[in-house]
């Protein structure tokens, strides 16, 4: 096996370019096998390779394929790392990305960009294993650069439609903003440390952190990069416009794997964080503030794919919370288990979609549950695991962060419960206007309603089994010393950082117990509460227009987007004219001429000069010379 | 003796596409530029990969001034030759669509202009390299003025007279270190060695100075450039930014660090800042441009500011960064204005917001265009990544602070790169763009060669690197020895 994990990314790169390459010689049918049979391959791959890491002996490697380019001691290998970390993200990659792959066969089968739409789906999954199995920043880089654009050309699928191509820019745009501290992070990271490879760097850094100042600012620009990628605040506004991609798009890229790529890199990077305590409390600070302001706006979204985009957004909160308060395994467990509820629930949100003929609005639906019954009990599955009720998987992966909050700081528990009674509100809103009630389409929509084909179908229960029983991979320590797998797998990649970590009492079992059966009574209540709201007093949404007050400013997300513009966007489009009219035009090209101009001038004038009579000549002739003789005296 | 031949091949095309009728002239110089392109291919097949001057040839002159015939090509030169020579089949080939040209003559002169570009890329005697200076200028100024567009003349003449300004002062330059060094001699190793004093050499430096950053063009002496690259006939435009603005780059490390690396030293504060203000301040004009020329003009500027920016950090990653972009650049560039030319012939518009549905109408080209504009933006896997990296990196060693503000190329690049694309390729397109269809096997000839290069290039960059280090790591050694006063 080591010496095929080469092949875990360049399968997809192959489909990649056998269906682009083939044009249309390439049926659709034949399209949809080769994409999915890349990805298929690879996850085939990955479990062989991962199944040899369950061994006890098993050692984390790195393997060196050839030196990408290199500038006096700044060289860099393309090489790959296969550890704990690495090959739980290639089993969440090719397998999640599998089943979106055979969704995306019946989703998108009668569009006509079918070939074209898998193609990117195969980069997209090339890219994304890069960015996991590179064994140095660079290798990360060219991942992290590759989605970007994987994303760039998803969201402007139909780039038909202006609206999507903006999307597109500006998603593209806002991760380059992010991209920049990355890069700037990864020259500090080679000033510090003389490499860019994992191996080297965390090694090193336990000796080089005592007198270093550099290090809160490495983390701090590393940081820079997860917030664009991973859409926190301040630079989240792309993800929600992401969602103009066809919608298994939003399920592997703006769900569960691209998005949360900056979850991955602090993980990986977790020595160096531990390392920097201040930048944990910014990190801690930045994922509250978006885990709660994203799901408050998600409170009041009509849209079905908004409302996840924003409840995404929050859960990518969580997720940074968790990196805050140093629990990489928390933060690494809910990045897993999102991406099975967060991907069915898209891919759930799809199946709606397809049945409603492209209507995405919850005022226009309702009681959908006996039309799409596979849909609906996977889509309830999904609602269930996000919003946190045991046993399903969220529950696990949410308790384990609110533990770790709650042991830091019991104020920071009822923040983080908080966020998750909000998630649990619009989720279950979502839920029962969709899915309840009596359907509010329009007649020729409601003829039309059907249970999607088993080519999708088929990934929504399988990602519902993952949703439902996935959490027991990390058991809580109430249910034995031993009950949390993932903690002890991942142990090794914590090893070094450890020793750095303050630790604190665990929670006794009975506090823990506690806290658990106040999460899930809180919950309990909540969707109680929505429930309530939606299906007893049928309350529906009202018209945009109607919106007032607070309720307004939720709908309209803050004016984020209109103060951005305001802002950033037109002053920058403005200063761009000053600088070309005003500066360039008027004053430096005005110069230039103006001293072409003055040398015409001065010609004119010498001209006058030459006027022929011999006398003058012979008279600045003795002057010259008697000018020479003095400079030449005097010096 | 081959650095010699490579010289005259493109003389001896040049007279004989001169003489021949018709397709057949432009027949005949794509064949000698792509016998050039051989010999260069075997040249660098056969190139050492160390310091020395390989394939030199050296002959007494004017024996009275100690001017020599003096050429030869070490590991930076053949990384200009490789651009040169590399591009040439392309921009001939490009002109072929060009209906409005006397092909006989502008063959002829495009080869002549072949010719001084390879002489200044190899000239290792400094009088020498001057005359080829010049006679790169003479060709470029006739294409612009004959083919270009209709207000080209005042345009050309404004190019013409202020890039032959900057030359005279960089002649005098030359002549000075000639005088002062007092050793009758042109060669680059007397030059080298001269060691001046540090105010000849704050002088000399500025004389040399004034020629390169009018050529390159460095903010603020760049405003010929805009309307010389609008105006131009498109391969006028190729010829200009992809091959002959690298003339002054290359200068600056053949001619300028090493001889005046004090002064070079004092100043790169100051260059710095002023190639930083051009990166910024030419991508954020390029964010509103709506002629296409003009917009890849301001992105030329902001490319080539970063380039020299890099120079002056006068380290190994800015170097040898500046040696990969001048070659990635030339080549993206090259496939930007072609594309431009495409549109421009097929649509009769070169305007962003008359376009529009390109990518419906001709998904092919959109999608070359698309891995040439990637390229241009330094997208990881493409050339310009390594080269904007490696010359990022090298600001970064110089100073922090100036590679962040550098590093702002990467967002801005982002922007207008791909709001042109979306105004020119995306969306439904109307009027104009519904002139437009796929384009033909000719083009596509050219655009898929481009477009690999900008691929292959980005995965697996070493060999062209190390063509280059050794050559890079002896000119640093010789500014670090030279820049220690005498």
């Amino acid at each position: 096996m080591t010496d095929l994990i080469w092949l875990i990314p360049v399968l997809p790169l192959l489909g990649f370019c056998l269906i682009t390459l083939g044009g249309k010689s390439i049926p659709r049918s034949a399209a949809g096998i080769i994409a999915s049979a890349a990805i298929f391959c690879s996850f085939i791959l990955s479990v062989g390779t991962f199944s040899q890491s369950l061994d006890p002996s098993f050692q984390a490697y790195t393997v060196k394929y050839f030196t990408w380019f290199r500038a006096g001691d700044f060289s860099i290998d393309f090489s790959f790392l296969a550890d704990q970390l690495s090959l739980l993200m290639l089993l969440i990659v090719t397998g999640v990305g599998f089943l979106i792959h055979v969704y995306s066969i019946g989703y998108m089968h009668d569009d006509e960009g079918f070939n074209r739409f898998m193609s990117y789906l195969n980069l997209f999954v090339f890219f994304m294993l890069l960015l996991v199995m590179g064994a140095n920043y660079l290798i990360l880089f060219i991942g992290w650069e590759g989605v970007g654009l994987c994303s760039y050309l998803l969201i402007g699928f139909w780039y038909k439609n202006n609206d999507y191509n903006y999307a597109a820019r500006k998603a593209f745009v806002m991760n380059r903003i992010g991209d920049l501290g990355l890069l700037l992070g990864i020259f500090l990271l080679f000033n510090e440390f003389g490499s860019i490879n994992y191996n080297e760097i965390f090694a090193m850094a336990p000796s080089r952190a005592a007198g270093s100042d550099l290090l809160p600012v490495i983390t701090i620009l590393l940081f820079i990069g997860a917030i664009g990628k991973s859409a926190q605040l301040p630079l989240y506004t792309w993800l929600p416009d992401a969602m103009a991609g066809p919608t298994p798009v939003s399920a592997l890229i703006h769900a569960a794997t691209m998005v949360t790529a900056g979850v991955y890199m602090v993980i990986r990077s977790n020595i160096l964080y531990t390392l920097s305590p201040d930048t944990q409390t910014v990190i801690l600070i930045v994922g509250m503030a978006t885990a709660i302001f994203a799901a408050s706006i998600g409170l009041k979204q009509n849209d079905i794919k908004k409302v996840l985009a924003y409840s995404t957004v929050s859960q990518l909160g969580y997720m940074f919370i968790a990196l805050g308060v140093g629990a990489y395994t928390a933060a690494f467990f809910h990045l897993l288990t999102h991406a099975f509820f967060k991907a069915l629930l898209f891919l759930g949100s799809g199946s709606v979609i397809h049945a409603m003929g492209g209507e995405q609005d919850i005022r226009r639906m309702g009681g959908l549950k006996k039309y799409l019954p596979v849909t609906h009990i996977t889509f309830l599955i999904g609602t269930i695991a996000i919003a946190g009720l045991p046993p399903f998987a969220g529950f696990f992966s949410k308790d384990e962060i609110l533990a770790e909050l709650f042991s830091k700081n019991p104020l920071l528990w009822i923040l983080g419960i908080v966020g998750s009674l909000l998630t649990a509100f619009y989720m279950f809103r979502l839920y029962f206007l969709t899915f309840h009630g009596s359907f509010r389409g329009t007649e020729d929509q409601q003829h039309h309603l059907h249970e999607s084909p088993k080519s999708m179908t088929t990934p929504l229960i399988v990602l519902a089994v993952l949703s439902a029983i996935g959490g027991f991979i990390g058991l809580p320590v109430v249910f034995g010393e031993n009950a949390n797998w993932l903690h002890h797998y991942l142990s090794p990649l914590f090893v070094a950082g450890d020793q750095f970590v303050e630790h604190h009492a665990h929670l006794s079992h009975a506090t823990e117990w506690g806290l658990m059966a106040a999460s899930v009574a809180l919950v309990a209540v909540t969707i109680l509460i929505a429930r309530n709201i939606y299906i007893q007093k049928k309350k529906l949404p009202v018209d945009d227009v109607s919106e007032k007050g607070f309720e307004r400013v939720l709908a309209r997300k803050y004016y984020v987007d209109e103060i951005y513009d305001a802002v950033f966007a037109k002053p920058f489009m403005m200063l761009s004219n000053v600088f070309h009219y005003l500066f360039d035009v008027l004053i430096v090209d005005g110069i230039v001429n103006l001293s072409g101009a003055a040398a015409m001038g001065l010609g004119k004038m010498f001209r006058k000069v030459q006027s022929g009579s011999i006398g003058f000549y012979v008279f600045m002739m003795v002057l010259g010379v008697i000018i020479m003789l003095a400079v030449n005296y005097l010096i | 003796m081959l650095t010699a031949l490579l010289i005259l091949i493109p003389l001896a095309g040049a007279l004989i596409a001169g003489l021949m009728k018709g397709k057949s002239s432009g027949f005949m110089a794509v064949l000698f530029s792509v016998i050039q392109l051989i010999v260069t291919a075997y040249m660098i097949f056969h190139f050492q990969k160390d310091a020395s001057i390989q394939f030199s040839m050296r002959h007494s002159w004017i024996s009275s001034l100690g001017i020599e015939f003096y050429v030869g090509v070490d590991g930076i030169s053949i990384i200009m030759l490789l651009l040169t020579n590399l591009l040439f089949p392309f921009i001939l080939l490009a002109s072929n669509r060009q209906e409005n040209i006397q092909r006989p003559a502008f063959y002829a002169l495009a080869l002549l202009m072949q010719a001084g570009l390879v002489g200044v890329f190899v000239s290792l005697d400094a009088f020498l390299y001057y005359i080829f200076w010049e006679l790169a200028l003479i060709p470029i100024f006739f294409i612009m003025i004959l083919w270009g567009q209709k207000n080209s003349q005042r345009i050309t003449l404004k190019f013409f007279i202020y890039t032959l300004l900057g030359s005279l002062f960089m002649l005098a330059g030359i002549i000075l270190v000639y005088m002062k060094a007092g050793q009758q001699s042109f060669s680059v190793e007397t030059f080298h060695n001269s060691r001046l004093s540090p105010d000849d050499q704050q002088l000399i430096f500025w004389l040399f100075f004034a020629a390169y950053a009018i050529k390159i063009p460095i903010f603020p002496f760049h405003t010929w450039q805009p309307s010389a690259y609008t105006s131009a006939p498109a391969a006028g435009t190729m010829l200009l930014s992809g091959i002959m603005l690298k003339m002054g780059l290359y200068s600056l490390l053949r001619w300028l660090l090493p001889v005046t690396s004090i002064a070079a030293m004092q100043n790169s504060n100051l260059i710095i800042i002023l190639c930083l203000v051009g990166i910024v301040y030419g991508g954020w004009i390029a964010v509103n441009q709506y002629n296409l020329k003009t917009l890849f003009a301001y992105s030329s500027l902001s490319h080539v500011g970063l380039i020299a920016a890099g120079i002056f950090a006068m380290n190994m990653q800015g170097i040898q960064g500046s040696l990969i972009q001048m070659l990635s650049h030339g080549i993206n560039v090259v496939g930007l204005f072609y594309i431009a030319d495409i549109i421009y012939s097929q649509t009769g518009t070169l305007m962003v917001k008359e376009l529009g549905g390109l990518r419906l109408r001709a998904p092919h080209f959109a999608g070359l265009f698309m891995i040439i504009l990637f390229g241009s933006v330094a997208l990881p896997l493409t050339n310009g990544f390594i080269g904007e990296f490696m010359l990022l990196f090298g600001l970064f060693d110089y100073n922090h602070w100036i590679a962040l503000f550098a590093g702002t190329t990467i967002i801005i690049g982002a922007i207008y790169m791909l709001k042109m694309y979306q105004h020119v390729a995306l969306g439904e397109g109307s009027g104009f763009a519904s002139l437009f269809s796929e384009v033909t096997k000719n083009d596509k000839m050219i655009l898929i060669p481009i477009a690999a290069m900008v691929i292959i290039a980005g995965i697996y960059p070493l060999p062209l690197i190390e063509l280059s280090e050794a050559s890079v790591a002896k000119l640093l050694e010789t500014i670090s020895a030279n820049s220690i006063a005498k």
